[in-house]
């Protein structure tokens, strides 16, 4: 029942390692996107699996970034933009009417290129999501609540004596960290990552990709990247998108070993882009 | 001969900035060095002394002959060629024209901002020495702690607390009225309207705001006091004809633009990315506007009703008309009572002894009017600056 509709470059004598073995989270078909007159996305489709790290790579302006928006609707909140074709996530259309968009958000949270926490208390910060959905039904709840979504983003022992501090007077990488405690906190099952790093230095983005690499365990990750030693290290699967279509999708081994296209390999060898 | 004298001064600077300018040029030989400064410099450079020259000596010839005295005119002229002669002389290839202009034109900016502080703190103390001199026929206790205010009773009394208590009766009930109103449409134009329709809004509350407040008075009197009058006693309240609730209502009416136009910048400036990081929570429109927009901006709105509180207490033509000039002191927004700056106004309107305590009383409730204001301001740029320390 999760057979991959056929696709363009999935075409591969033997199907890609993290493709088989994995469960499909997101599914596309066929998505166009415009804003007004600009066409961003050309007829996408792509397949992507549970619990793995999925690159999104290319040009500036290649469309990576908005497919990325597409997946939790985060492009509704820009009035030009129209998407047209089908994204299920668990086999469910989201932009089907009926569907809540508050709760497709909770479900696959987000992590934006520049940390954007709120001007509020470290603690207020994560607490905010499962307060906003009534996760926590008392104090204790929700303080065992935002403990464990600082763990797991590797952010407790550093802020665990001053969590009542404001978020913003955190470090850079810290504070993407914490931006990624607050995505947590709801218990999502898609993270996307909008060029997490872009802001931070080598060693907090260091700190970031380790991050990444334990959440793979447990969440379905997509994350959009300039770097493609980052996309290399982190992904199981990437996906190079040129002017508006995905031009390739596997393995991120094979991707940049042995890349189909030559376009992929153009750009993985520094010949553009 | 004042016309004549400034044509004079603006001629001769004219004059000067040719001559400069001309001597300046005819410096530079084909192939030779090249000037430090642009020929135009040396000629500002000159004007500039012709100004100062020519300025400095019309206002000493006036002060000498007299302001119709052909001296003046001649004295102006003689001043700009002193001033601009040995700065014309000083021009040479290497000489700074530009980085010395650009001297003359700091102190000249530093002189326009210290006649705006010079003036506050003249007008500061001019009313603090005219108070203390109110202070030496009325007691500061008597004035301070009074609870009867009739300056032209006999004896006339002098307690500031039933105007106090009237100032601050008409600013809550302004504020009452224009913070919710203020608020709640600024938030509506800069989260919910769309960019057409806020262009259309934002203009038309602006205009509110430039509605004379005199004309708001005589609404305030003619329009709403009766409205207010006449409803109130079809349900069985007493109404003043002239009642703290018309002034209040009005004066609310006119901070609701000051409220919404500047909560309205604030909230627009609150960055994007915090309500996509709210939205991509999960978070509903309405709950990032009260959970994250709101917080984020609650430093700037708190001082834009500080603002709105400075501008309702200082409100004179509204009162003047719509609230009367009974000093009762009363919480009763139904009653008619008045304000400091209903006092000043009428104190000082006729004919005048300018050491009667009648008059003088007017600068010292002036003095609190302006102390009111200070602390008012100052309280502001506290929150501001505390939660500005936590947020940015």
């Amino acid at each position: 029942m999760n057979a991959p509709v056929h696709h363009q470059t999935l075409v591969t004598p033997e199907k890609p390692k993290a493709l088989a073995a994995g469960q499909f989270k997101v599914t596309a078909r066929d998505v166009d996107v415009f804003y007004g007159d600009k066409h961003a996305i050309r007829k996408l489709s792509i397949d992507i699996p549970d619990r793995a790290v999925s690159a999104f790579i290319g040009p500036s302006g290649c469309g990576k970034s908005t497919f990325l928006r597409c997946i939790n609707r985060m492009n509704d909140t820009i009035p030009t933009c129209r998407v047209t074709g089908d994204i299920k996530v668990d086999k469910n259309d989201i932009y089907d009417p009926k569907i809540d968009v508050v709760q497709l958000r909770a479900k696959v949270g987000m992590v934006f290129q520049k940390p954007n926490p709120f001007p509020k208390s470290i603690y207020e910060n994560v607490a905010y999501g499962p307060r906003i959905h009534g996760l926590a039904a008392s104090k204790t709840e929700l303080d065992e609540i935002v403990e464990k979504s600082l763990r797991k983003a590797g952010l407790w022992e550093e802020v665990k004596d001053r969590l009542q501090h404001p978020g913003t007077g955190l470090s850079g990488g810290q504070q993407q960290r914490l931006c990624i405690a607050r995505a947590i906190a709801v218990n999502p099952e898609v993270i996307l990552m909008d060029e997490p790093c872009s802001a931070l230095d080598p060693i907090a983005t260091a700190r970031i990709e380790e991050l990444i690499d334990e959440l793979r365990q447990n969440y379905c990750i997509v994350i959009v990247t300039h770097s493609m030693q980052q996309a290399a290290r982190v992904s199981q699967l990437t996906a190079f998108f040129h002017l508006g279509t995905l031009v390739e999708y596997g393995d991120t081994d094979e991707m940049f070993t042995a890349p189909q296209e030559k376009r992929t390999q153009d750009y993985i060898t520094g010949r553009f882009g | 001969m004042f016309v004549w004298t400034v044509l004079l001064i603006v001629l001769m600077a004219a004059i000067a900035y040719w001559a400069g300018r001309t001597r300046a040029a005819g410096l530079v030989t084909a192939g030779g060095p090249r000037l430090h400064s642009l020929p135009s410099y040396h000629g500002l450079f000159t004007a500039a002394g012709a100004m100062i020259g020519g300025l400095a000596l019309a206002i000493a010839g006036a002060l000498a002959f007299g302001g119709q005295s052909v001296a003046t005119p001649v004295a102006a002229v003689v001043g700009a060629g002193i001033g601009a002669a040995p700065l014309y002389a000083k021009s040479s290839l290497d000489f700074r024209a530009r980085n010395n202009f650009e001297r003359i034109v700091l102190v000249l900016l530093i002189c326009c901002s210290g006649v705006a502080i010079l003036t506050t703190i003249g007008i500061v103390f001019s009313v603090l020495f005219e108070t203390l001199v109110f202070f030496r026929s009325v007691s500061p206790i008597e004035f301070l702690f009074g609870t009867h205010w009739s300056p032209t009773g006999t004896p006339p009394s002098f307690g500031l607390i039933p105007l106090l208590a009237g100032t601050l009766l008409i600013t809550v009930i302004a504020i009452l009225v224009a913070g919710p109103l203020g608020l709640l449409s600024a938030i509506y134009m800069a989260e919910y309207a769309s960019p057409h329709l806020r262009s259309v809004l934002k203009p038309i509350l602006e205009i509110l705001a430039g509605i004379p407040t005199v004309v708001l008075g005589f609404f305030a009197a003619l329009t709403v006091a009766p409205l207010i009058r006449g409803s109130g006693e079809a349900m069985g309240f007493s109404v003043a004809s002239e009642s703290a609730l018309a002034a209040g209502l009005v004066m609310g009416m006119m901070i609701v633009p000051l409220i919404s136009s500047l909560s309205d910048d604030i909230i627009n400036a609150v960055p994007q990315s915090l309500r996509d990081g709210s939205y991509a929570m999960g978070a509903t429109k309405s709950e990032t506007i009260k959970k994250v927009v709101l917080p984020a901006a609650l430093p700037g709105i708190v001082s834009a009703f500080m603002l709105a509180i400075s501008r309702a207490v200082g409100e004179t033509m509204i009162v003047v008309m719509a609230a009367g000039l009974a000093a009762n002191l009363t919480a009763n927004p139904l009653a008619a009572v008045t304000t400091i700056t209903v006092q000043i106004a009428t104190l000082l309107v006729g004919d005048q002894e300018f050491d009667s305590p009648k008059t003088l009383s007017a600068f010292a409730l002036g003095f609190v009017l302006f102390f009111f204001t200070l602390v008012l301001n100052y309280i502001a740029l506290r929150i501001v600056q505390k939660y500005r320390e936590q947020y940015d």
